[in-house]
């Protein structure tokens, strides 16, 4: 059922206008099965939006958003916004949309390191405890597509390597794929298949090392944007010139980089560089 | 018995407490209290163009609440005011357009007072069997859009992400509102219908554990309020709308008294995940 050319959702040129303001404009996203996608960019640069165009929450003004038929979708939004006044506790809040049993309600939070508070009231519940329990949420319908928009905030630091441990093993278990906003460069060029930077539009893409080559990608995150690829440089064993050969570690250049191919930098040159600006 | 009027406004208001509790929940919840009260000020205009167009009181009342409806979803779109800012602004326009319409036919004699907080003494056995009618119709609706509502309520992004249409479910809800508020204009009055809408939810909200439980609490809680305020009125001679609503305030601030919840925890010791 899955085919992995054909993504999951499909973003084509989406755009939005809110009054006479762009929130986002002509943005090309896919996400396909088993990948995740990072959205990376400054606050109010349509992270969000973009995200809810994927999910069909918003309707794009131009361009397309198709998402494959019968897709099921997991979401962690960025804020919830639960009346003090509604009693609901955590394990109905996981059985809100679909019917699961306790056992499953259970597994789910235990994934998260949530499951203490299955009797809990959701407005008792710390920002991370929250995040825990969105996620939990998210996982339970065994989604095809993940959608998490910044799904660590408020978590405590040990916490947050956790899920996201958790986060690219549900991507190996589940096969699904996951679309992720995340400020945590250092884990968004660990985990991330295709990086996209974005800025009102797209500003920049690629896969984390073809980003760090990317003069856009600098200008937006600086300093601290190099110092969160400075942890994968090592990994880089061979370069992809612009003509196509390979320049090896130990300097030998060669037709093709020969073994397991690893991550790889590109060397950005004005006309063909590794990655595509669509700004 | 009917033929008693005390009796028939005990039924009446009973009736329209039952049916206003579980919809004030959700009023509660989804924070419209302003909503609510804009929704009953247009009323007034909607009572208004019923006699002008001489059509019926509810249907006027309806259709005044839905281009209310529409109208405030139109303007949010448009981006120009907040949201309370657009509500205070058609919530008064509304009443005050209804104030002058009436001022205009000098030749309806019609008792303002009545329709601005209600004249529950003179309800006529049409009115409890509209009220009966109509609240039914409502709580059938309610309980089927029940699982969706909630879970718009919750979250409409989550609600919308997993294919629900939380837009149109939010629009039904305005519209079984809206029937509950013409047809308690004449128990309670246009300015006194919210109270009674969100006073007994929030008596609710302490003593119950699940929102199917606050729904039901709720609606008992308004029916007490009825009861407890047309004794009062009866008693001391206060007008019966108010004396209900005084009636709904002590439930509620009885319902903050440590004891209260003390026995509710005695009485229901698993805490409730039903569903």
């Amino acid at each position: 059922m899955q085919h992995p050319e054909t993504g999951l959702v499909q973003l084509n040129r989406a755009g939005i206008r809110k009054g006479s303001q762009w929130l986002v404009r002509g943005v090309d996203l896919t996400v396909r099965p088993g990948e995740i996608v990072t959205l990376i960019g400054p606050n109010g640069s349509g992270k969000s939006t973009t995200a809810k165009l994927a999910l069909g929450i918003l309707k794009p003004t131009e361009g397309r958003a198709d998402r494959r038929p019968g897709l099921k979708v997991g979401y962690v939004p960025q804020k919830l916004a639960i009346d003090w006044t509604l009693p609901l506790t955590v394990a109905r809040f996981l059985r809100l949309t679909n019917p699961l049993s306790e056992a499953a309600c259970r597994e789910a939070l235990a994934k998260t390191g949530a499951e203490r508070l299955l009797r809990a009231e959701m407005r008792s519940l710390s920002g991370g405890e929250l995040q825990r329990v969105m996620l939990a949420r998210a996982i339970a319908r065994h989604p095809d597509l993940l959608v998490l928009d910044e799904p660590v905030q408020g978590v405590d630091y040990s916490g947050e390597i956790a899920i996201y441990d958790l986060i690219s093993d549900i991507r190996g278990t589940l096969g699904c794929g996951i679309l992720m906003i995340s400020h945590d460069l250092h884990v968004v060029m660990a985990q991330a298949d295709q990086v996209i930077c974005l800025n009102g539009h797209v500003c920049c893409r690629g896969t984390p090392s073809e980003l760090s080559q990317n003069d856009s990608y600098h200008a937006l995150f600086g300093t601290r944007g190099n110092a969160a690829l400075a942890v994968y440089e090592h990994h880089h064993d061979h370069v992809h010139l612009p003509d196509g050969m390979v320049r090896h570690a130990d300097g030998s250049i060669c037709g093709d980089c020969a073994g397991e191919h690893h991550e790889h930098g590109h060397q950005k040159t004005p006309e063909t560089g590794g990655l595509r600006d669509a700004g | 018995m009917l033929d008693d009027f005390f009796t028939r406004a005990m039924i009446a208001g009973i009736g329209v407490a039952l049916v206003a509790g579980p919809l004030g929940c959700f009023i509660v919840w989804r924070r419209m209290a302003y909503f609510g009260d804009t929704l009953s000020h247009a009323a007034l205009l909607g009572v208004a163009l019923s006699l002008l167009l001489n059509v019926n009181t509810m249907v006027a009342v309806g259709g005044v609440s839905v281009i209310l409806a529409a109208l405030l979803i139109l303007l949010r779109r448009r981006d120009t005011l907040s949201s309370d800012a657009i509500l205070g602004l058609l919530s008064h326009s509304a009443l005050a357009l209804g104030l002058v319409c009436l001022a205009f036919m000098t030749w309806v004699r019609i008792d303002l007072l009545g329709l601005l907080f209600g004249d529950i003494l003179s309800v006529t056995r049409l009115d409890i069997a509209l009220i009966y009618m109509g609240g039914a119709v409502v709580l059938a609706l309610l309980v089927l859009i029940w699982r969706r509502l909630f879970a718009a309520t919750v979250s409409p992004d989550l609600a919308a992400s997993e294919g629900l249409r939380p837009e149109r479910t939010e629009l039904v809800f305005i519209l079984l509102t809206a029937i509950v508020i013409a047809i308690s204009l004449k128990v309670i009055g246009a300015l006194l219908i919210t109270a009674l809408l969100i006073i007994p939810a929030a008596a609710a909200r302490r003593l119950s554990s699940s929102p199917e439980q606050m729904a039901v609490i709720a609606a008992l809680a308004g029916a007490a309020a009825v009861a407890g305020g047309l004794y009062a009125s009866l008693h001391y001679d206060t007008p019966s709308g108010p004396s209900i609503v005084v009636a709904a305030m002590a439930l509620f601030l009885l319902s903050l008294v440590p004891g209260v919840q003390i026995v509710r925890r005695m009485l229901a010791p698993t805490q409730g995940d039903r569903s």
